[in-house]
């Protein structure tokens, strides 16, 4: 009997020792994973910076190997994901604010909404893309700032919704209440709701701003990419994540190294968006009511 | 009535407009690749355009079937590989790991969140092309680039990963604690409590996620695109080149614009795109929500 007893509680034992690995191995492979990413990106990319690649446009030799840099890529993403993220922060915070202000807890429309952002969310940005190409082929629009400004601003947008209204779910109904209970209108509560989801909203902005400077697949088709800094919202603009993917095909070494140059570039700016997305959730709380 | 109101019901109106608007872009969509990709599907019908495997743009040839296969492949070898990670970081971080443990796995699913595709796509060209090329190809080939399926999946799988432990975990945080209790004070280790309570409630859940993940790596197009080798055909086997929807998309879009109905035919090759993801998306969510209104 009582050796029996051992034995099921060996096998448990033995079993939890076993999950328990998997879990450290499981664990160890991401870390793994992201450490080799992000080394791969450093050695390599740290070899073809200098400052020159930050600070000059590709000169007439840039495609051989020559002098110059891929300051208009940096420039035309800038231009872009700040004019998107503008346009994208004027269209999400009233429909989040309507979401769940105006309507109800248990509200269909709400429901559909949510669904709604979600499966856009879920949209594949080469769709968004391609769909972009029709509207601007629609608008007798060519590859410009203009174009990739409107399929980054549609491709962000359910982002932006998402990410601020589940930081608007935790926001305490009881503060609504209270300034309704004053005499407040809807509308006039803005001003507090506003102020208990800034963390939320400013997180949301960051991770959208990343979302943005990453994607190819969408601005390829649409802003094309130019070797000048674009002066007009009509001319083409160039793109980080294209100065990578063009560069990286090129047969001359040199060119593929700012390659490397221009990702170490990418990863470093999406690195400080994320890492300054989870300081402020934990640190920009001051006003909030919890 | 008021200023006061009349302001109050004018932002209502506007904002009612706005998100119904937004509502609508999801049919927009649809709607717009739906026209543009008539004429192809005037010109065939709709089963020759998927199960043929026929590629020849030039004689009007379009059979998809090569690029289905290829999404089909890489998607799939990428979950295959994310999904046992993935559960197993989840059931750590929700059962076993202390609060010090989160501090430091969350930053580094964020980092693995927020990398770009592109760069993900130098990462496979640099680290793992070569490894298939050097070290796995030559045991079963003659010879391989390391373009492979294997390449693609690989990439994909490490990009989905964060999406599919941060679903897990939100998964496995809804169910009950008291269940959890049950189970530890009836004298079952934290093993069997995460085997048989959290995940066998956790199931459907689970199958959601998945599904969400397979929606979001058949989207994915750059990185695949750098790494997949890019050739027309049907996929055989794990090391054989492959050629998936988006990268077809991306790789020739604005290019080959001369040739009659190739525009459509990659219009419909982003309606079979979005289609697919919006059902998959709408079930998921839907089985999610479903779980998250349990919760509350």
């Amino acid at each position: 009997m009582n050796n029996k007893k051992n034995k099921v509680s060996v096998g448990k034992r033995v079993k939890e020792f076993i999950a328990k690995l998997l879990m450290w191995v499981s664990m160890a492979v991401v870390f793994v994973f992201v450490v080799s990413v992000l080394w791969t990106i450093f050695s390599k990319g740290i070899k073809a910076m200098s400052w020159d690649m930050v600070s000059k446009l590709p000169g007439g030799g840039f495609y051989i190997g020559k002098e110059g840099g891929f300051l208009n890529a940096i420039v035309g993403s800038l231009m872009i994901v700040g004019a998107s993220t503008l346009l994208g922060l004027i269209v999400s915070v009233p429909v989040v604010f309507f979401l769940n202000v105006y309507l109800t807890k248990g509200s269909r429309l709400a429901y559909v909404a949510r669904l709604a952002f979600d499966v856009l969310f879920g949209v594949p940005s080469i769709v968004y893309g391609a769909f972009g190409f029709t509207l601007m082929i629609w608008f007798g629009l060519r590859t410009s700032l203009l174009g990739g400004i409107i399929v980054i601003t549609l491709l962000i947008i359910p982002i932006f919704i998402r990410t601020m209204d589940e930081a608007s779910r935790n926001f305490p109904k009881g503060i609504l209440d209270a300034c309704l209970s004053l005499g407040a209108t809807r509308w006039e509560t803005l001003k507090v709701v506003v102020r208990q989801i800034a963390p939320g909203i400013a997180t949301a902005t960051l991770l959208s701003v990343g979302r943005a400077i990453g994607d190819a697949a969408s601005v390829m088709f649409t802003a094309g990419y130019t070797d000048s800094i674009p002066t007009s919202l009509s001319q083409p603009a160039a793109t980080l994540p294209l100065a990578v993917f063009f560069q990286l095909s090129s047969p001359i070494p040199e060119v593929v190294d700012r390659a490397y140059a221009a990702a170490l570039v990418l990863t470093a700016i999406v690195l400080v968006l994320s890492i300054a997305g989870r300081f402020i959730t934990a640190r920009f709380s001051r006003n909030k009511v919890s | 009535m008021n200023v006061r109101t009349l302001k109050d019901r004018t932002a209502k109106g506007l904002m009612l407009t706005m998100t119904v608007v937004a509502i609508l872009t999801v049919v927009a969509i649809a709607v717009g690749l739906y026209l543009k990709s008539r004429p192809v599907l005037d010109s065939q019908s709709l089963s020759s355009l998927l199960f043929g495997s026929q590629w020849r743009p030039l004689k009007g040839q379009f059979g998809f079937l090569p690029f289905l296969m290829g999404t089909v492949w890489v998607t799939l070898l990428a979950i295959a590989f994310a999904l046992p990670i993935s559960l197993f970081t989840a059931i750590y971080i929700t059962e076993y790991a202390r609060p010090m443990v989160k501090r430091f796995v969350f930053p580094v699913l964020d980092i693995l969140a927020a990398l770009p595709s592109v760069v993900y796509g130098v990462w496979g060209i640099l680290v793992v092309v070569p490894w298939i090329s050097n070290h796995v190809a030559p045991h079963y080939v003659d010879f391989s680039t390391g373009y492979t399926v294997l390449a693609a999946g690989i990439v994909l799988g490490i990009m989905v990963l964060p999406l599919l432990v941060s679903l897990f975990i939100e998964v496995f945080s809804s169910v009950p604690a008291e269940l959890r209790e049950a189970s530890l004070s009836l004298g079952a280790t934290r093993w069997q409590t995460a085997l048989r309570v959290v995940l066998r409630r956790s199931l459907s859940g689970i199958l959601a996620s998945s599904v969400l993940a397979v929606s979001r790596a058949m989207g994915e197009t750059i990185a695949v695109l750098m790494v997949c080798g890019c050739v027309v055909g049907l996929p055989h086997g794990l090391l054989d080149a492959c050629y998936p929807i988006p990268a077809l998309i991306a790789n020739n879009y604005g290019e080959m614009l001369s040739i009659p109905l190739y525009e459509s035919a990659l219009m419909f090759a982003a309606l079979i795109l979005f289609v697919v993801v919006l059902i998959f998306n709408l079930l998921s969510r839907i089985v999610l929500y479903r779980i998250e209104k349990q919760n509350e």
